[in-house]
């Protein structure tokens, strides 16, 4: 029995990463900025599991804290998934430097602090998984949503350096590209269905590349061929569209 | 989000906006911040009862909160539905104490419709288990309640389609069960007289429900399909279910791919189906052991089939009418085979004895039937409504689409007390639907 860490619990996808990652007998520990949230997952998950959950205080921008968090954490995780991230309109974060700090911040800089941390843990252990949810947003900038883009885009290559780094240790790096998800962040958009993954297609997943030791994934197969598209667009070409 | 939504029946279809929640502050915040909404689990009521421009859905709402496996008492929040809660109480040994022929309805839900099942007779409805619920107001402010704490409350929450506030928690107790497998028996009835005897010969057991042909005629009127159940024991098993006796059965079911056209369903398409149907039991008894799955939810194995009616969607109509009033069954089904506007599925069970506020069961008979919306059908059921109520009966909320007010006041004698209490927990009618605005508002 392994034991998973989730950073950022409280999304819909976390639930279901930590539902799918439960009902294969794992261990789970939920951490999140607002730990009191979590109390109905953690009885969720410890009643229909018959697994062990634990509950711990985590906020991704407050980086001070983060190795003490680790230390703190009463048993070791073998897996660990950083699930948090942060979207908000991109012409707001344009004119509001703070609203870009927390963009940054929660999908860059948070992820890439904890997960140093986690990666020196199991190079140690030579043994460990690391599973980090990026974003095909993150694949090309695009007028639309450019700021959460770049954030995601240094976490995707923050990952892949990672991946070339923990290989030697025998640590799996697995970046997890979701494309568009049916979640309570997403609720208003009008997403294309064949394009859109339910949060549990997104845990069995997560659960599957793990499984297989996988190193990039994006969760609906026809991402992968899209976002080929839009990255061979002609810079001159693509500066012109409205996307 | 703006969306377009419809309940189990497909009608009536409308725009809302739907806001979702997974925690309880933010739910505090949509009830205080919204001027008026209707709670909403899966949709598996049929008509309008969780139809609004605006719905707060309980769908992401959906944690197990405990579970006391030696006394069986289960406690979630509203969201979770029974086919989740089936998954994990199942090999430990519980089963619900009542549900409907669905298990795709969410806890809430079922609370709501105050649902009913098979064993309605020997265990009553769902609220008879639940031992305490709390609901959000639509001020925001939070209560818990019992049969015996604000009593009144809880009375009328159970049955009152979601109008006394949202619930957010709900605990109640579990049946205890040796094996997930069902003792079933099925007896062929050649006509009404004779089922209605075979259901007072068997109403011992546990689990009841006759299906019925509405579209027979002569001596042959109202032949039926008896099914009965008892929860199987371990040493009643066939020897290959011995060695898992709490199996859950495999996950197997087929998308109704399409919305079929309304002309595909006929009197005589029905006919045939019925006459199938009859006919695959070959013997007048049939004896076996099976999943829990088939024997309480043989329709949800073919996913969407409400699709089945067409795109303009379907009625179904359930009533029940005192013990005393048989003659009433039998005019009904007369006037149904008459007009031959074809009913897929008809459902008749006798209910048990029940005192409540504004919840449906009551003693007697009940019989759901299915009709495809078309021109002429709601004229049809008005008629059927003033049979129904000339006997002494009344409908199913949870089933309607059309009923009108004076219908409604009619078959609840009850009902006045009940809009009492939703007027004082519930204030302006702040949480509405447009079932509610048609049944309730309007002054008689």
């Amino acid at each position: 029995m392994s034991t998973v860490l989730l950073l950022g619990a409280t999304s819909d996808m976390a639930v279901a990463i930590a539902r799918k990652m439960a009902a294969q007998g794992n261990n789970i520990q939920l951490a999140s900025r607002n730990a009191a949230r979590l109390a109905p997952l953690q009885s969720d998950l410890k009643v229909r599991y018959n697994i062990d959950c634990t509950v711990h205080e985590f906020d991704a921008t407050d980086f001070n804290l983060h190795l003490s968090f680790f230390e703190s954490l009463p048993v070791k995780p073998d897996i660990t998934i950083c699930v948090f991230g942060y979207m908000s309109d991109n012409k707001v974060a344009g004119q509001e430097w703070q609203e870009s700090a927390k963009i940054i911040n929660s999908n860059y800089t948070g992820a890439v602090s904890i997960l140093n941390i986690v990666a020196n843990y199991y190079a140690e252990k030579k043994s460990g998984v690391i599973v980090g949810v990026s974003s095909v947003a993150g694949e090309r900038g695009r007028q639309s949503n450019y700021i959460y883009g770049s954030a995601k885009a240094g976490f995707t290559a923050y990952l892949s350096g990672l991946r070339n780094s923990m290989h030697q240790y025998g640590v799996n790096v697995i970046t997890v590209l979701p494309g568009f998800v049916y979640t309570k962040m997403t609720a208003d958009l009008k997403l294309p269905p064949l394009l859109t993954a339910t949060p549990e297609v997104v845990a069995d997943a997560v659960a599957s590349a793990i499984k297989n030791k996988k190193n990039v994934i994006y969760v609906k197969w026809m991402w992968r061929w899209i976002m080929l598209t839009i990255k061979t667009i002609p810079e001159g070409f693509f500066k012109k569209l409205r996307l | 989000m703006k969306k377009k939504i419809a309940n189990w029946g497909n009608y009536p279809v409308m725009e809302s906006d739907e806001q979702l929640f997974s925690f309880d502050d933010q739910l505090q915040k949509l009830v205080k911040e919204s001027d008026h909404f209707i709670p909403r689990g899966n949709g598996r009521c049929y008509g309008d009862a969780s139809l609004s421009e605006q719905t707060i859905s309980t769908l992401k709402y959906d944690k197990v909160l405990s579970f006391d496996t030696k006394n069986g008492v289960l406690e979630c929040q509203s969201g979770l539905t029974f086919d989740k809660i089936l998954e994990f109480i199942v090999p430990k040994g519980w089963f619900l104490p009542v549900t409907p022929g669905t298990k795709f309805i969410t806890v809430g839900g079922a609370v709501g419709s105050d649902v009913h099942g098979k064993n309605h007779h020997v265990d009553g409805s769902f609220s008879n288990h639940i031992v305490e619920m709390e609901l959000i107001l639509s001020d925001g402010s939070t209560i818990i309640c019992s049969s015996i704490q604000h009593a009144d409350l809880f009375e009328a929450t159970c049955g009152g389609m979601g109008l006394t506030g949202l619930i957010i928690r709900i605990k109640f107790r579990l049946k205890k069960i040796e094996t997930s497998y069902i003792k079933q028996k099925q007896i062929k009835a050649q006509n009404l007289d004779e089922v209605i005897r075979l259901f007072d010969e068997y109403s011992h057991y546990t689990y009841s429900v006759a299906w019925i042909d509405c579209l027979k005629k002569g001596e042959h009127f109202g032949r039926s399909i008896l099914i009965l159940g008892e929860h199987a024991k371990v040493d009643e098993l066939p020897e290959k279910f011995k060695i898992d006796p709490l199996k859950l059965p495999a996950k197997k079911s087929i998308p109704f791919p399409i919305n079929l056209p309304s002309w595909v369903l006929n009197s005589f398409t029905v006919k045939l189906f019925n006459f199938l149907y009859y006919g695959k039991n070959f013997k007048r008894e049939i004896k076996n052991v099976v999943s829990y799955e088939p024997f309480f939810y043989p329709l949800d194995a073919i996913l969407n089939w409400n699709r089945g009616y067409g795109k303009k969607g379907f009625i179904q109509y359930q009533f029940v009418l005192p013990l005393e009033s048989k003659q009433g069954l039998i005019e009904i089904l007369h006037r149904i085979s008459d007009a031959g506007l074809g009913s897929f599925l008809a459902v008749l069970k006798v209910f048990g004895k029940q005192e409540s506020m504004i919840s449906f069961p009551t003693e007697g008979y009940t019989l759901a039937l299915d009709f495809p919306v078309r021109d002429g059908l709601f004229e049809f059921l008005d008629e059927l409504d003033n049979i129904v109520l000339k006997y002494g009966g009344r409908l199913y909320m949870s089933k309607d689409a059309r009923m009108k007010p004076e219908v409604l006041q009619a078959g609840y004698p009850r009902l006045n007390d009940f809009k009492k209490i939703v007027d004082q927990y519930n204030p302006k009618r702040k949480i509405r639907s447009v079932q509610s605005d048609r049944l309730l508002t309007p002054q008689l």
